[in-house]
C-alpha cells in the first residue's frame, strides 16, 4: 500500500473554495446592477415637455450639474422619494425630470398636487428613451456633469443616505452642490 | 424543473407574454424569438425578455422587433443593449479574462480527469497482466482447482 | 393543540436524533453491543415523532388553524382540500419538515431492511444519519418553525396558497424530489460510515447501492414532475429553464448517477472504492448545496423560497460541517481504499471510468453556470447564464456519454478483446445510421446535429435490444427462458439506458420541430399551423372554488379531421389577486397542441393568444419515468432479496 497521496485532500480544497465563494455571497443583493452606461454621455433624444410647449434634447442637459430622475405616477417608491427630492431642489440642487410611461394627466396632476422639484420635466410616454438610458424601473437618479456624461446611477429611492454615501463624493468640491457649478443655462 | 420546487415562491414570476408582432418573413420571425429568449429581462428574477410581462421586458422585445424590421444583424441587437444594461443582459456571456474559468473550469476538469483515467488504466493494466502471469505461474501447481 | 403536539413531536424528534448519533457511536468504540443495539429504535423512534408532527402541520391545515402563522401564510378556508394538505410542503418551513420527515423515514427504513448488515455497521450508518437530522432539526426549530403562532392577533383568513402551487403536479413533485434528495443521504451515511471503519467490507457496496438507485429513481421522476409542471403550469412552453432551482436538482442527479455506475464496479470488483466514497460524499453535499441555493438568497431565481441570509447562514454552515467533515475525513483515510486489482484499458472498468468523467464534467458546467455569477459578482462583473453555456456543453458531453455507454455495456469485466468490440459495434452503427436517417427526417429534415442525435440514440436502443437477445440465447433452455433468466438489475440497466435514448428523441424532435405563433385572435378567428387549423370558438366565465376565470374555446382539426377541443383560461385567484395563465394542451403519444391565452387586445375582442405544436415533448417525461422505472426494477433483483430473507433469521435472533 502506498502512503497516503495529498490527492485525497483535493476535493476538500475544492470544496473549501466553494464555501468561501458561497459565504461571500450572503447578504449580497444578487439584484443591484451597475450601469454599462457611467462616463458615456446621455443618449440623444428629443422628446416633448410635460408642462411646457418645449421639446428638449440632450443638449438641454448640459451646461451645468444636475440629476435626471426618472419617475412615473405609478410607483410607489416614486412617492416615497419626492419629499426628499424637493428638499433638494430647495437647496438648489438641480433635478431634470423624466416622466416614465405615465398618464400624461395623472403625472401634471401629481406635480401641481405634491409639488414640482423639476427644472423641466421630460415625457418619456413609450419608455424608449428609458431603453436608450439602460432604466429598468422608477425610480432611479442619474448624475450628470456639465459636458453632458453619465456620472453616476443609482437605482432606487433617493434619500439623505444615499445622497451622502454615493452622490456628494463625486460632486466637484468647489461647486457645493450640482445646479450650482461653472456653466450658465 | 425544479421549477422546482421552488415552491415558495415570494416574488412571483411574471408570465410569459404574448405578444403579436409582425414579421417581413419567418427567418426574421425565428430571429426574433431566439433573441427574446437570449436577452435577459433586467428587472426581473431570473427570466428572458420572451419569458416576462414586466413593462421592461415589453420595451425591450420593441425594441428588438423594430431593430429587426430595421434590418439590424443579431450581434447589433446585442451590442445595443449590452452597451445600456451590461454583459447582464444577455444569456450568452462574454469570452474574457474574467470569465476563463468559466469556459475552461470545465474542458480542464474533463482533461485533467482524463489524463488521470489514463495513468490508472496504465497501472490496473500493469497490475492485470502481472495477475495473469501469476495465475499462470500458479496454475499448475494448483492443479484441479 | 394540535400545533403545541407538532411542536413538542418536533423537540422529541431532536432528542431521539440526539441519541442516535452519539450513544451507538459510543457503543462501538467502547464495543458495547447493547448500546449499538439502540441505534435501530431510536431511529423508529425518530420517525414516529416526525410523523406525528408533519400530522399535526396537516390537520392544522386542514382545520384552517390560521392562528398557526405558517398555516396563514399558505392557505385560505376556500382553498380545496388537496391543496390545503399539499400546502403543509407549499412554503419554507412545511418544506423542511418534509424534508426532516423524509430524512427519519430513509433512517427507519435502514433500521428496518438491514438485517444483513453487521451491527457496528448499522449503528455508524443510522448514527451518521442521526447527525444530519439534527442539523435539519435545529434548522427548523431555531429559524423556521412551522408551529410558530400568530398570537394574539391572528388573521381571519388565510393569505391562500401561491396559486401557481395549485396544482396537482405540485402535490406530487416536491415529495418525489425530496425523497431523492434526501436518499441519497444513505448512501453518504455508508460513506461515512466505512470511512469511520478504516476499511471496506467487500459487502460494502452491496448494502449502500440499492439505497442508491431507490433515491436516484426518485429524484428522477421529481424532477421529470418539475419539468412537465413548468410546461403545463407557467404557462411558457418550455420544459427546461437553466434556473438555478432546477440546477441545485440537476447536480445531485448527475453525480448520482455516476455513483450508481461507480458503485456498480465496486460491487462486481471490489475496485474504485475510495472513489465511489467520494462520489457518495459529492452527490449528497450537492442534494445540500441545492437546499442552500434556493433558500438563501444568493442567487436569483425565479423560483426562490422567501430568502433570508440567516437561513442562508445556517445551511452554509451546516454545509461545512457535513461536506467538509467528510471530506476531511476521506482525506484521512481514503488511502485505506486503495484496491489492488487490475484490468486491461479496454473493459467494463475502464469505460464506466469514462462514463463517470463524462458525468463529472456535466456535473462541473451545472456548479460552474450557477455559481460563476457569484464569482462574477466577487469581481464586479454581472453576467447572466442560461442555455447557450449550458447546452454548449451538454449537448458534446452527451454524445461522448452514449458512445461510452454502447462498448462499456458490450464490454466483460476485466478484460475485452477489442476487435470483437469494434466488430460488434460496426454491424449495429450501419443499422443506426440508416434508420436514423430516415427517422431524422419524418417530420421534417432536421439539420445535422438532430440527424446525429437521433442516430445515437437508434444506436443506443439497438445495441440494448443486441444485447439482450445474444444474452437470452446464450441459454441453453432457448430464448424464451433466457429472457426470463437474465437479472432484474440487467433489465433494469437496460430499461435506464433506454428511457435516455428515448428522452434523448424527445430532446431533439421539440428543439428542432416545434413550430410556435404568438397571434391576435378573435372569437371567430382562425389560425393555421402547420397542417392544423385552431379556430376561437368563443370565450366566457365561470366562477372556480377560489378564482373566476375568463375561458376560451377553442377547436382545432388536422387536415379537416375534428382533433380536439381546448380550453385555455386566466384566472384571478381571489385571495391573492393574482392572475394566472392555465394554458390548454392537448396531449398525444406524438405532439402536443398548446393554447394559451395572453392579454387582450385593445380596443377590440380580439386576444394575444400563443399557439404551439410540440413534437415528442412527452417523450422527455416518458424517457425519465422509463429510466426510473429501471432503476426501480434493478431494486427487485433477486441479490439483494435473497440477502435479505437469507439473514432475516439470524437478525430475528439477533434482536430476540
Amino acid at each position: 500500500m502506498k502512503a497516503n497521496s495529498p490527492w485525497v485532500f483535493l476535493p476538500l480544497v475544492g470544496f473549501v473554495l466553494l464555501a468561501v465563494l458561497l459565504a461571500s455571497g450572503l447578504g449580497r443583493d444578487p439584484q443591484e446592477l451597475p450601469s454599462a452606461l457611467v462616463g458615456k454621455p446621455v443618449p440623444s433624444f428629443s422628446l416633448p415637455s410635460l408642462l411646457t410647449e418645449e421639446t428638449y434634447t440632450e443638449d438641454s442637459l448640459k451646461g451645468r450639474w444636475q440629476l435626471l430622475n426618472v419617475w412615473a405616477t405609478w410607483c410607489p417608491t416614486c412617492h416615497v422619494e419626492h419629499p426628499y427630492l424637493l428638499e433638494l431642489a430647495a437647496r438648489g440642487v438641480a433635478i431634470s425630470g423624466l416622466n416614465y410611461k405615465d398618464e400624461l394627466p395623472a403625472a401634471r396632476e401629481y406635480l401641481a398636487n405634491l409639488g414640482n422639484p423639476f427644472t423641466h420635466v421630460i415625457v418619456d410616454a413609450d419608455g424608449q428613451l428609458g431603453l436608450d438610458l439602460g432604466v429598468y424601473g422608477a425610480p432611479e437618479t442619474f448624475l450628470i456633469n456639465p459636458a453632458g456624461e453619465i456620472v453616476l446611477r443609482h437605482a432606487g429611492d433617493l434619500n439623505a443616505r444615499v445622497w451622502e454615501e454615493k452622490f456628494v463624493p463625486l460632486l466637484p468640491t468647489q461647486a457645493p452642490a450640482p445646479g450650482q457649478g461653472e456653466g450658465e443655462e | 424543473m425544479l421549477r422546482i420546487v421552488l415552491l415558495l415562491m415570494l416574488s412571483m414570476p411574471a408570465f410569459a407574454a404574448i405578444d403579436v408582432y409582425q414579421f417581413d418573413n419567418e427567418q426574421q420571425e425565428q430571429r426574433f424569438r431566439i433573441l427574446s429568449e437570449e436577452l435577459r429581462c433586467p428587472k426581473c428574477q431570473n427570466q428572458s425578455i420572451a419569458d416576462s410581462d414586466a413593462g421592461i421586458a415589453q420595451d425591450m422585445r420593441t425594441r428588438v422587433h423594430t431593430m429587426i424590421l430595421e434590418g439590424k444583424s443579431d450581434e447589433d441587437i446585442v451590442d445595443y443593449f449590452v452597451s445600456r444594461y451590461g454583459d447582464f443582459v444577455s444569456y450568452r456571456p462574454p469570452v474574457n479574462a474574467g470569465t476563463s474559468i468559466l469556459w475552461l473550469g470545465p474542458i480542464l476538469l474533463l482533461l485533467g480527469g482524463a489524463v488521470l483515467i489514463v495513468i490508472l488504466l496504465r497501472n490496473a493494466s500493469r497490475k492485470a497482466a502481472a495477475d495473469d502471469e501469476a495465475s499462470q505461474d500458479k496454475e499448475p501447481e494448483e492443479g484441479t482447482k | 393543540m394540535a400545533v403545541e403536539i407538532g411542536h413538542l413531536s418536533l423537540w422529541l424528534a431532536l432528542a431521539a436524533a440526539l441519541c442516535l448519533s452519539v450513544f451507538p457511536l459510543i457503543g462501538v468504540y467502547r464495543n458495547l453491543p447493547a448500546w449499538q443495539w439502540y441505534a435501530r429504535p431510536l431511529a423508529w423512534i425518530q420517525w414516529l415523532a416526525m410523523t406525528v408532527a408533519m400530522v399535526a402541520l396537516g390537520y392544522s391545515f386542514y382545520i384552517n388553524d390560521f392562528s398557526v402563522a405558517y398555516v396563514a401564510g399558505h392557505s385560505n378556508s376556500a382553498l380545496p382540500l388537496e391543496y390545503r394538505l399539499s400546502a403543509i410542503w407549499g412554503g419554507h418551513e412545511g418544506s423542511l419538515l418534509l424534508w426532516g420527515w423524509m430524512l427519519s423515514g430513509w433512517a427507519a427504513m435502514v433500521g428496518l431492511l438491514s438485517r444483513s448488515v453487521p451491527l457496528p455497521m448499522v449503528a455508524r450508518v443510522l448514527a451518521v444519519m442521526g447527525m444530519i437530522s439534527v442539523g435539519f432539526m435545529l434548522f427548523m426549530l431555531l429559524t423556521s418553525n412551522p408551529f410558530d403562532r400568530n398570537l394574539p392577533w391572528f388573521p381571519l383568513d388565510g393569505a391562500d396558497l401561491n396559486p401557481l402551487l395549485q396544482d396537482p403536479g405540485l402535490i406530487i413533485h416536491p415529495p418525489m424530489l425530496y425523497m431523492g434528495y434526501v436518499g441519497f443521504s444513505v448512501a453518504f451515511a455508508f460513506a461515512v460510515a466505512g470511512l469511520l471503519m478504516g476499511n471496506l467490507d467487500p459487502a460494502w457496496a452491496r448494502w449502500a447501492r440499492p439505497w442508491t438507485t431507490v433515491a436516484w429513481s426518485f429524484l428522477t421522476v421529481g424532477i421529470a414532475l418539475g419539468s412537465w409542471w413548468a410546461y403545463y403550469e407557467l404557462g411558457w412552453g418550455g420544459w427546461w429553464f437553466w434556473d438555478p432551482v432546477e440546477n441545485a436538482s440537476l447536480m445531485p442527479w448527475l453525480a448520482g448517477t455516476a455513483l450508481i455506475h461507480s458503485l456498480a464496479v465496486s460491487e462486481k470488483r471490489n475496485m474504485f472504492r475510495a472513489w465511489t466514497v467520494l462520489l457518495a460524499i459529492i452527490t449528497f453535499s450537492l442534494s445540500l448545496l441545492g437546499t442552500f441555493l434556493v433558500r438563501s438568497g444568493v442567487l436569483t431565481s425565479v423560483h426562490a423560497f422567501a430568502n433570508d441570509p440567516a437561513r442562508g447562514a445556517f445551511i452554509l454552515g451546516f454545509l461545512i460541517v457535513v461536506a467538509g467533515g467528510a471530506l476531511v475525513l476521506f482525506g484521512l483515510r481514503a488511502s485505506a481504499l486503495r484496491s489492488n486489482t487490475g484490468f486491461k484499458p479496454v473493459s467494463r472498468e475502464a469505460f464506466l471510468l469514462g462514463n463517470n468523467l463524462i458525468l463529472l464534467t456535466a456535473t462541473s458546467v451545472v456548479l460552474m453556470g450557477t455559481l460563476f455569477p457569484l464569482i462574477g459578482e466577487a469581481l464586479d462583473m454581472k453576467i447572466s447564464i442560461r442555455s447557450p453555456y449550458f447546452n454548449g456543453f451538454f449537448v458534446p458531453l452527451a454524445f461522448v456519454l452514449i458512445l461510452l455507454m454502447v462498448p462499456g455495456m458490450f464490454s466483460n469485466w476485466k478484460r475485452q478483446d477489442g476487435n470483437s468490440l469494434l466488430k460488434r459495434m460496426a454491424l449495429l452503427a450501419p443499422a443506426a445510421i440508416i434508420a436514423g436517417w430516415f427517422g431524422a427526417r419524418l417530420p421534417d429534415p432536421s439539420p445535422w446535429q438532430g440527424v446525429l442525435a437521433i442516430m445515437l440514440a437508434l444506436f443506443l436502443v439497438f445495441a440494448h435490444v443486441d444485447d439482450v437477445v445474444r444474452r437470452a440465447r446464450a441459454y441453453k433452455q432457448g430464448f424464451v427462458t433466457g429472457l426470463g433468466k437474465l437479472g432484474r438489475g440487467y433489465w433494469g440497466m437496460v430499461l435506464a439506458h433506454c428511457g435516455l435514448a428515448v428522452l434523448i428523441a424527445g430532446i431533439t424532435l421539440v428543439s428542432f420541430h416545434e413550430v410556435e405563433r404568438d397571434i391576435r385572435m378573435a372569437p371567430g378567428d382562425t389560425a393555421k399551423l402547420g397542417d392544423y387549423t385552431f379556430v376561437f370558438d368563443s370565450l366566457d366565465e365561470y366562477r372556480g372554488p377560489n378564482f373566476d376565470s375568463t375561458r376560451g374555446h377553442f377547436h382545432v382539426s388536422h387536415d379537416g379531421e375534428p382533433v380536439a377541443v381546448m380550453h385555455p383560461e386566466k384566472r384571478t385567484y381571489h385571495a391573492s389577486r393574482q392572475v394566472m395563465t392555465e394554458a390548454a394542451i392537448d396531449a398525444g403519444f406524438w405532439r402536443d397542441l398548446y393554447v394559451a391565452l395572453g392579454e387582450p387586445l385593445d380596443k377590440s375582442n380580439a386576444w394575444a393568444v400563443r399557439i404551439y405544436f410540440k413534437p415528442g415533448i412527452r417523450w422527455i417525461w416518458l424517457g425519465a419515468l422509463i429510466m426510473a422505472l429501471g432503476g426501480a426494477l434493478a431494486l427487485t433483483d433477486k441479490r439483494y432479496r435473497r440477502n435479505r430473507f437469507a439473514t432475516n433469521d439470524a437478525g430475528a435472533a439477533n434482536e430476540s
